[in-house]
């Protein structure tokens, strides 16, 4: 997995409230059997004209947008479904973080395991760096995981907090499994206890 | 005297291996179910990455999402060439791992959120994830369920654990009577356009109030599975005598004395009286309308006598800006009530709506009726079982006189299933999204309830079914 400190990009401005996961990526391009080419399907219906056709309206089909490595988005980014593949879509354009003022539980668990940052900031925070995005369309934002920091294209910081476990996933690349499996006695001792209890959640009957 | 307790908190504490700190646990899950196309994603990449089942008899794969519901379907009939391709690597990959397996032509197949509570896999108490947001469906018999990534699908299958960060906790109560003609349906998105499409964000969601004590199991499933169109990840309604006696005889529910030791274990669940809430709301159903949706968020609904909204009318500038997209996209004006509203479809399947209840409901509106000329019409039974038992009372003789198509089971048209025969359509539907293009590409969706879909495929436009005698 990637594995990053910190980066530094352009951003892009999308600032819709409720930018669910089939707007993300849509459903047709997750019936496939491979997870390459994701980034191809990435706001696709937003991007692209109904003849099929790019939008050159569309704001990741301009320049410098086109290039942009973190995306500024309004409340409730990543509602929806759980495809795993809306945060990998991003990634594999690009993106490295969704700056936005909330985000949806399922999105936002997915984003950590695929190299994606999601940054919650106070909505006034993303209003400004969106302002920066529009005055100084090559403006600079930059974030540092480490230090929970996003400096905005006028220099202004801003500090984020992160959940210190999803946070090593994306430092170290911490495969998480690994990480589990090192509870490996006590995840017997618990499952002999609490067979005893609950004896009726462990016995399925036979596979076949 | 012990602290009293909330259902989730029971249930929460029960199932935490260890305390990883930052409020995040280690929790044991009980239950994964796996489909052909989240499923198989986890399937493929723990092949990849050589990990195996921990568990594999807490595991149940099944094929629900994208395989045809053509009447007489294949057992590799997919909604195309990939979609085969997913079914068969699914099954090859399930049966090799030795999980649970419910082929395409299994008496148990059926879309997941279905027949977890049908066959009584999903039991009260239990930890119950699926690669699916709509999971939360079966916290309507009192488990503890939730949608999750496919790479914490692999998690899962490797160790039957979860890392999970604790959620807060949140209380709604429906008091009231709630008045003929609406039903758990209306109840919820009336829910989300009172609290938002991002009210449950961080939330686990307790369903309860009186409307609830006095619903049926079908009737919760529903108001479950929309718990995360408002980004509640987790909801649920704890389990009482109405939980149990669904559940008694089915064919994964514990058997002779472990019945009996379960059913004891599950009374004691129930939130205790004087336990806090994050976060309480009460919904008064007294005076609830039927709903339906008219935008592209779950959160844009009204009840169905009402007019389009003049987007000025929104406070809140987001709102106000997804308003006026939504009334575009969906080619509507403010001022146009929803009965001058014509309609190309209707849709009665999914998760949300599709059990045997819903079909009935449906089905009294439709009884001798025909849909309007020029209503593309369409029944998809939620499961295996609910088609058959639906055929043995006369259920899909009414629904093909009455003009709609009678399919197998499966998700079909919820999430794009109908791409290309639904395209830049208006649908009204039983499914739980209406997001732009959920249902195919600019295909205009709007969110009800059966009764509401039945009486406006009659009509041909979006129409009162209070006003079609029953």
């Amino acid at each position: 997995m990637d594995k990053f400190t910190s980066f530094s990009g352009i951003a892009a401005p999308m600032m819709r409230i409720n930018i669910d996961t089939d707007q993300i990526i849509p459903g047709r391009f997750l019936v496939r059997t491979t997870e390459d080419g994701l980034g191809a399907g990435l706001f696709f219906n937003l991007a692209h004209k109904e003849d099929g056709t790019p939008d050159p309206e569309f704001i990741l089909n301009r320049e410098p947008y086109n290039k942009a490595q973190v995306l500024l988005a309004d409340r409730n980014f990543g509602c929806g479904s759980s495809r795993e593949a809306a945060p990998r879509a991003l990634r594999q354009r690009g993106f490295h973080a969704v700056i936005a003022p909330s985000f949806s539980g399922i999105f936002y668990n997915n984003c950590f395991r695929n190299g994606l940052l999601p940054v919650q900031l106070p909505e006034a925070a993303v209003r400004e760096l969106v302002a920066g995005a529009e005055r100084n369309p090559h403006g600079v934002v930059a974030v540092d995981i480490e230090k929970h920091t996003v400096i905005g294209q006028q220099g202004t910081i801003y500090h984020f907090e992160l959940p210190p476990r999803l946070r090593l996933m994306l430092v170290e690349g911490r495969d998480e499994i690994d990480a589990t499996l090192t509870y490996k006695d006590e995840i017997e001792a618990f499952r002999q206890r609490d067979r005893m209890l609950r004896p009726w959640a462990y016995e399925t009957g036979p596979v076949r | 005297m012990t602290q009293p307790r909330t259902f989730f908190e029971k249930v929460w504490s029960q199932h935490v291996i260890t305390d990883l700190g930052d409020n995040s646990y280690l929790l044991q899950v009980d239950r994964l179910v796996l489909h052909e196309l989240s499923g198989s994603v986890t399937l493929r990449e723990a092949l990849e990455s050589g990990r195996r089942p921990a568990c594999p008899g807490q595991i149940f794969t099944i094929i629900d999402h994208v395989l045809s519901t053509r009447p007489g379907r294949g057992i590799n009939e997919g909604r195309n060439a990939t979609a085969s391709e997913l079914i068969q690597f699914t099954r090859k990959t399930a049966l090799e791992m030795g999980t649970h397996f419910f082929d395409v032509d299994d008496r148990r197949q059926g879309i997941g959120h279905v027949i977890s509570p049908e066959l009584g896999i999903a039991l009260p108490g239990l930890t119950h994830v699926s690669g699916d947001s709509h999971t939360a469906t079966v916290g309507g018999i009192g488990a503890l369920a939730w949608g999750i990534g496919s790479s914490e699908g692999i998690h899962i299958l490797a160790t039957q654990t979860i890392q999970e960060v604790k959620p807060k906790t949140m209380r709604v109560r429906f008091e009231g009577e709630l008045p003929q003609g609406t039903s758990a349906k209306d109840m919820i998105l009336h829910l989300i356009g009172e609290i938002g499409a991002n009210g449950g964000i961080g939330y686990a969601v307790e369903f309860g109030g009186a409307v609830v004590r006095d619903m049926s199991v079908e009737g919760r499933l529903t108001l479950c599975n929309m718990t995360i169109e408002f980004s509640g990840k987790y909801g649920f309604v704890p389990p009482d005598e109405t939980t149990i006696d669904y559940l008694k005889g089915r064919e994964y529910s514990p058997k002779g004395a472990a019945w009996d030791e379960a059913v004891a274990f599950w009374r004691a669940l129930p939130t205790d009286p004087g336990a806090t809430f994050d976060k309480e709301l009460i919904i008064d159903c007294s005076n609830l309308e039927p709903q339906v949706t008219w935008g592209t968020s779950p959160q844009q609904v009204l009840p169905i006598g009402a007019a389009m909204p003049d987007p000025a009318s929104f406070a809140d500038a987001g709102a106000r800006a997804s308003a006026t997209r939504a009334l575009e996209y969906h080619g509507l004006r403010a001022g146009t009530p929803f009965s001058e509203i014509p309609i190309d479809v209707a849709y009665v399947g999914a998760c949300t709506n599709a059990r045997l209840s819903d079909l009935r409901k449906a089905a009294a509106i439709l009884k001798g009726r025909r849909v309007a000329a020029g209503v593309l019409a369409i029944c998809v039974p939620g499961s295996t079982q609910v088609k058959k038992d639906a055929e043995a009372e006369g259920l899909d003789r009414i629904f093909i006189e009455a003009g709609f198509e009678w399919h197998e089971s499966g998700c079909a048209m919820c999430g794009n299933g109908g791409a290309e025969r639904l395209k830049g359509l208006r649908v009204i539907s039983t499914t739980n999204r209406n997001f732009e293009g959920r249902q195919g590409p600019g295909t205009k969706t709007h969110l009800a309830s059966p009764e509401t879909v039945a009486a406006s495929a009659l009509a041909g436009r979006i129409a009162d079914h209070r006003k079609v005698s029953h």
